[in-house]
């Protein structure tokens, strides 16, 4: 499928009308020229032609913003203009006169006509496509700018229009008595409707930051309701179990932290103390024994880094099983490239040097897991005295 | 020694009387007040030995209520317990004077413990604020100001201390720690004072810029 025609901007002497054919036609433009330039010369036909083409045809860039026009106001008023004047010229050739009186101002009305309704009318009622992204960062004061010089013009021009023709009828000194009187209306009418269009407007701004306020407030009475709420009726509910209605609670209070501090659990949980806290909270909904978190520095998590968290999640769920119900205490600390946790419960505690067949996980999945990432585990229990493991990766790992 | 007279400052009415029902026997609780300004009154009047404060109350905060108390009555001994554990509340009650922070999910035999400990004059810390106040000393002093006379210690924890402060994060008791470091209780509850002293003198501006830098809660 050949392209369609298009203005050529880049490579065009004037408007890039022949630039523009001799591409569709996939030739070289010269040829193009030497035609156009013949028929205006020749007979005259070829300016016409040319400037109805120049406005008919989309350019480059028009093209590519889908219809927003960016030829200037300018260009346009004197394209139409000058193709109104060459029709009126063909018909005063052919015989038919036409008055000076009606001549100039029709070429101005043209030249205003067209500014005005490809500016406002002709683009407003084309669905506008959303604007391209990354071409214009900024389209819109722009294109709003463009707009308003483009409609001033197009009005400048209608006026103009008028007082040439009023010049011409000799009517103008008649005339000024009417624009004079329409104009001090005018003011008077703009000075008993400016309070009213203030405060229009003050109270429309009033509109918009009372209808912000009110969305945060649905948005926050959303979020209650789905968290607070919902688990105040849970923990109503579940009133015969302490340690549910417990877990519940602190379940609650961790989220509802997290959103108060503005951290969203996508972003933080590559991070080493929102990872550790969102493990914690996982063995604390599931074992139902609270654990706490103390996190100081953070950083980003690696492999490594990944390897530790799964490793004190795993000392953790150890904790949580065999610390019998006492809480864990979780203390986290990144600085200097390095990583230390430590996982603490204040449960019964085992004889470090005969680990019991139950605790191969800790084996398995701390210690091992830990050595095989470059790390380093050590566990510190006696009986009596509650189980420590420690985790370090990076430094003095 | 008698039981410490007890004031238990707080907003909630709920969370006041539970304190009371819990602390019965254990301490002897004198007065309690829901505002600054009702705490400003019933301190002065009932002349505890502790009061338990809360950091926000509903017309100011914990540290007004340490600001107004203090100059008149420089006995009374302040211990924040909050479920609001914003680093620089936590950090601004500390440094208008109380001598510890702890929870409010705090283990009852725990919240004796400590109200016993700052009225003996101690420092309590609990994990949440010795990781606050590690994350605070990390990193090198600031240099001193040349309008004031420097004072270097005044701005960085020692490596005991550290250690200390580091046990506390992980959940050890004062008698844990000194068994662990093989140094006595008393020893480790000097350390502690210390770092509060250090806490509520430094000039470091992690302490006094915290709130708009960090943005930690809990």
């Amino acid at each position: 499928m050949r392209a369609p025609l298009r203005r050529d901007g880049a490579r065009g002497v004037l408007g890039g009308v022949c630039a523009g054919i001799a591409r569709r036609l996939g030739i070289d433009p010269l040829p193009v020229r030497v035609v156009a330039l013949v028929l205006a010369v020749a007979g005259g036909i070829g300016v016409p032609l040319y400037l109805l083409a120049w406005a008919a045809v989309p350019g480059d860039a028009e093209a590519r913003t889908m219809g927003r026009s960016r030829r200037s106001a300018v260009e346009i008023a004197l394209g139409v203009g000058l193709l109104a004047i060459a029709a009126l010229l063909a018909l005063r050739g052919m015989g038919l006169w036409i008055s000076d009186a009606i001549t100039w101002p029709l070429a101005l009305v043209a030249g205003g006509i067209a500014l005005l309704w490809r500016g406002g009318i002709l683009e407003r009622s084309q669905p506008l496509p959303a604007p391209p992204p990354v071409d214009d960062e900024q389209p819109e004061p722009a294109e709003r700018v463009a707009n308003v010089s483009r409609q001033g013009l197009g009005a400048a021009l209608f006026i103009a229009a008028g007082l040439v023709f009023l010049q011409a009828t000799g009517s103008l000194s008649a005339a000024r008595d009417v624009v004079l009187a329409a104009i001090v209306v005018a003011i008077v009418l703009a000075l008993i409707f400016a309070p009213w269009t203030l405060r229009m407007a003050r109270s429309l701004t009033v509109e918009r930051a009372e209808r912000i306020r009110s969305q945060e407030r649905a948005e926050l009475a959303a979020h209650l309701h789905d968290s607070v709420l919902q688990t105040l009726a849970l923990m109503q509910k579940r009133a015969d179990d302490p340690r549910e209605v417990a877990a519940l609670a602190r379940a609650q209070e961790r989220e509802l932290r997290a959103w108060l501090a503005g951290r969203t659990p996508a972003e933080g949980e590559r991070r080493l103390a929102p990872a550790l806290e969102a493990a914690a909270a996982d063995v604390e909904a599931t074992y139902r024994v609270p654990v706490d978190v103390v996190a100081v520095g953070d950083a980003d998590l690696d492999t490594a880094g990944e390897a530790l968290v799964a490793a004190a999640r795993e000392a953790m769920v150890n904790a949580a099983k065999f610390g019998e119900g006492s809480p864990v205490a979780v203390y986290a600390e990144a600085a200097d490239g390095g990583m230390q946790v430590f996982v603490r419960d204040r449960g019964p505690g085992f004889d470090a040097d005969a680990v019991p067949a139950d605790r191969r996980g800790l084996r398995e999945s701390v210690i091992g897991r830990m050595a095989r990432h470059g790390g380093r585990a050590t566990v510190t229990s006696a009986p009596g005295a509650g189980t420590e493991v420690e985790l370090v990766i990076g430094r003095d790992a | 020694m008698s039981a410490p007279r007890v004031v238990v400052v707080d907003d909630h009415a709920l969370f006041r009387s539970g304190v009371r029902a819990e602390l019965e026997g254990h301490v002897d609780i004198v007065g309690d007040a829901g505002s600054v300004e009702e705490a400003v009154g019933v301190i002065a009047q009932a002349r505890p030995d502790v009061v338990l404060l809360d950091v926000h109350l509903p017309d100011g905060s914990g540290a007004e209520v340490i600001a107004r108390v203090a100059p008149e009555h420089p006995g009374v001994r302040f211990l924040a317990l909050s479920v609001s554990d914003a680093a620089e509340d936590v950090i601004a009650v500390i440094r208008a004077g109380a001598r510890g922070y702890v929870t409010k999910s705090i283990a009852v035999d725990e919240l004796a413990d400590a109200v016993h400990r700052v009225h003996e004059g101690d420092a309590v810390f609990s994990p949440r604020l010795a990781g606050f106040v590690l994350d605070a000393f990390a990193g090198a002093p600031p240099p001193p100001r040349v309008d004031e006379r420097p004072d270097p210690d005044l701005e960085q924890l020692t490596a005991r201390e550290r250690e200390v402060l580091q046990h506390l994060a992980r959940g050890y008791l004062y008698k844990e720690i000194a068994h662990r470091l093989g140094i006595s209780t008393k020893t480790v509850e000097a350390h502690v004072s210390a770092v509060l002293r250090k806490l509520q003198l430094s000039n470091r501006h992690e302490l006094s810029r915290w709130a708009t830098t960090r943005r930690l809660v809990d």
